[in-house]
């Protein structure tokens, strides 16, 4: 589903990934984890063939990253887009239909929206502008553009960011949700999620992938997760509050 | 003679056609270069085309073209299209291949236009009779608008329309946010060129009539306007143009009915309706969300 092979990405004088080389088999969940700033975004445009490598290559579905969005649902960080941006959520939910901004919803599209954001809790949004949404309600939104057209890969950016507990909980539910509905019907729906959230991490994911500008470990969380590697890759140790008595 | 009567004068339904055609021209390019707070572009691209026409109407004097029969040739605005639409590829390459922003690079060729238009212009010997004054450029004559300029203009305004009937979707994804455009396969960075471009070559051709100066009135004014009303980017497109006419028609006419400059005149009316629309919506609505 996912191949990096030796992936280095260069940012002026900065080496952002260094020879990353992992390979995800497709029906996998993923946490991406690591510290700010060790190229786990980066990583991810790279894998949406946002950003090209200095060296090595990604292939999706067995092709260069980039050549079929269509098979992507793509969560992105919520601080890039325009929030001033005159829009309602349901125009939204469309884009991740048509691929480009609708001037006119059409009925079929609307009722597939409708549908989309009804999966996520969010029908009652579909009207309202985006501008006047909260972070969490703004999340769902985003889910339901990315969850609209089936997608085979559901890549998303620290969802978590910026949302309560309680939101990014239905998150991970809605995406476990996804995946069911999809191994139902006989297709693999594959997962890759960038988290802060290591309790997450164990909780969700079935793969973890610790990076921090190198990639410092890949395998099953029960492994990765251990603090020796998280404390290569975050270089200190994690901070421990032990419970009182 | 009332604003009615007036209209079957040839010179004013010119100047009507003129007004509304721009109004759609410089409406439907508004609504991005608001969005995408590109809002000096108009100033910088108006600036860039009063250089081309410096740069022109020397070229026509010192080739002694003044004099010729060549009626198209003997148009400045042969030589400023052009020009502005080099200033339009710097300032897209210098925002693209720097880590300049878009106001500075529209800032540098802003400069640089206005120093090239004045020293060309300053080249000219005083007796050139050129059929456009200095002051026409800079504050714009749209009672002057001659049949050819006209044909000019309605040509612009077909281009512009059709770019962006075919552009519209892609670029308010890019506009809206440029990574998902991209990540679903739109090519931004052509689509923002195209951007640019269209906007030079609209600006140049309507700034012979609106006036470099309030230039930037037209781009900017309507569409932000519009802003203000519409809860969709589609209804701030039909708005942004609709109000753009509607200033256009009624400034016309004020400038008619108190004998005052016609381009000031729809530029003050356009913000006349800016202030009516902001105060409504201070009124009407809840605040948005800073998070």
């Amino acid at each position: 589903m996912i191949h990096f092979h030796g992936v280095t990405v260069r940012f002026s004088e900065a080496t952002v990934l260094e020879d990353v080389t992992f390979d995800l088999p497709a029906g996998r969940f993923l946490a991406i984890v690591g510290p700010n700033g060790g190229g786990k975004s980066t990583l991810v445009k790279v894998a949406l063939g946002l950003v090209r490598p200095l060296r090595g290559h990604a292939a999706l579905f067995g092709d260069r990253a980039g050549a079929h969005p269509e098979r992507i649902g793509y969560v992105p960080q919520l601080k890039t887009f325009d929030r001033t941006f005159p829009a309602t959520a349901l125009e939204l939910v469309v884009t991740g239909l048509r691929g480009s901004w609708p001037a006119r919803v059409g009925r079929e599209e609307r009722e597939r929206a409708l549908a989309a954001l009804d999966r996520v809790g969010a029908a009652s949004l579909a009207d309202r502008q985006l501008a006047r949404l909260s972070g969490g309600e703004l999340q769902r939104a985003f889910l339901a553009r990315a969850l609209v057209r089936r997608p085979e890969l559901v890549l998303l950016d620290e969802p978590a960011t910026g949302v309560d507990f309680l939101v990014e909980h239905d998150l991970h539910d809605l995406l476990e949700a996804y995946r069911r509905e999809c191994a139902a019907e006989g297709r693999c729906a594959t997962v890759v999620m960038i988290t802060h959230d290591m309790a997450a991490a164990r909780f969700h994911a079935d793969t973890v992938l610790v990076l921090n500008r190198r990639l410092m470990a890949f395998g099953p969380p029960d492994e990765v997760l251990e603090s020796e590697k998280l404390r290569l890759a975050f270089g200190h140790r994690r901070h421990e509050h032990p419970v009182a008595p | 003679m009332t604003f009615l009567e007036a209209l079957a004068l040839p010179f004013l339904q010119r100047a009507l056609a003129a007004g509304v055609l721009i109004a759609v021209g410089t409406g439907l390019l508004g609504v991005f270069v608001v969005q995408r707070r590109l809002s000096f572009l108009g100033d910088g691209l108006a600036h860039a085309a009063f250089g081309g026409m410096g740069i022109g109407a020397f070229t026509i004097v010192a080739t002694g073209l003044v004099g010729s029969g060549l009626a198209l040739l003997r148009d400045p605005i042969w030589i400023a299209v052009p020009f502005s639409l080099l200033a339009a590829y710097g300032i897209y390459a210098l925002r693209r291949r720097t880590d300049l922003s878009s106001d500075t690079a529209i800032g540098i060729a802003f400069a640089v236009t206005v120093a090239l238009g004045v020293m060309f212009f300053s080249l000219i010997p005083p007796d050139a009779n050129l059929g456009v004054s200095l002051m026409d450029l800079l504050f714009g004559s749209i009672l002057g608008v001659r049949a050819d300029d006209l044909a000019v203009i309605a040509l612009v305004t077909a281009l512009a329309a059709a770019v962006m009937a075919v552009n519209w979707g892609r670029l308010a994804y890019a506009t809206f946010d440029e990574e998902l455009a991209r990540a679903d396969g739109v090519d931004t960075a052509r689509l923002e060129l195209v951007l640019y471009l269209l906007a030079a070559v609209v600006i140049a051709v309507s700034a012979v009539v609106v006036g470099v100066i309030l230039m930037a009135a037209y781009l900017v004014i309507p569409a932000a306007t519009a802003r203000l009303l519409a809860r969709t980017l589609a209804q701030m497109t039909a708005l942004t143009v609709v109000l753009g006419v509607v200033a256009t028609v009624a400034g016309l006419a004020a400038s008619f009915l108190l004998d005052v400059p016609s381009g000031s005149t729809i530029v003050l009316v356009q913000a006349l309706i800016f202030a009516a629309a902001a105060t409504a919506r201070r009124r009407g609505r809840e605040p948005l969300r800073s998070s």
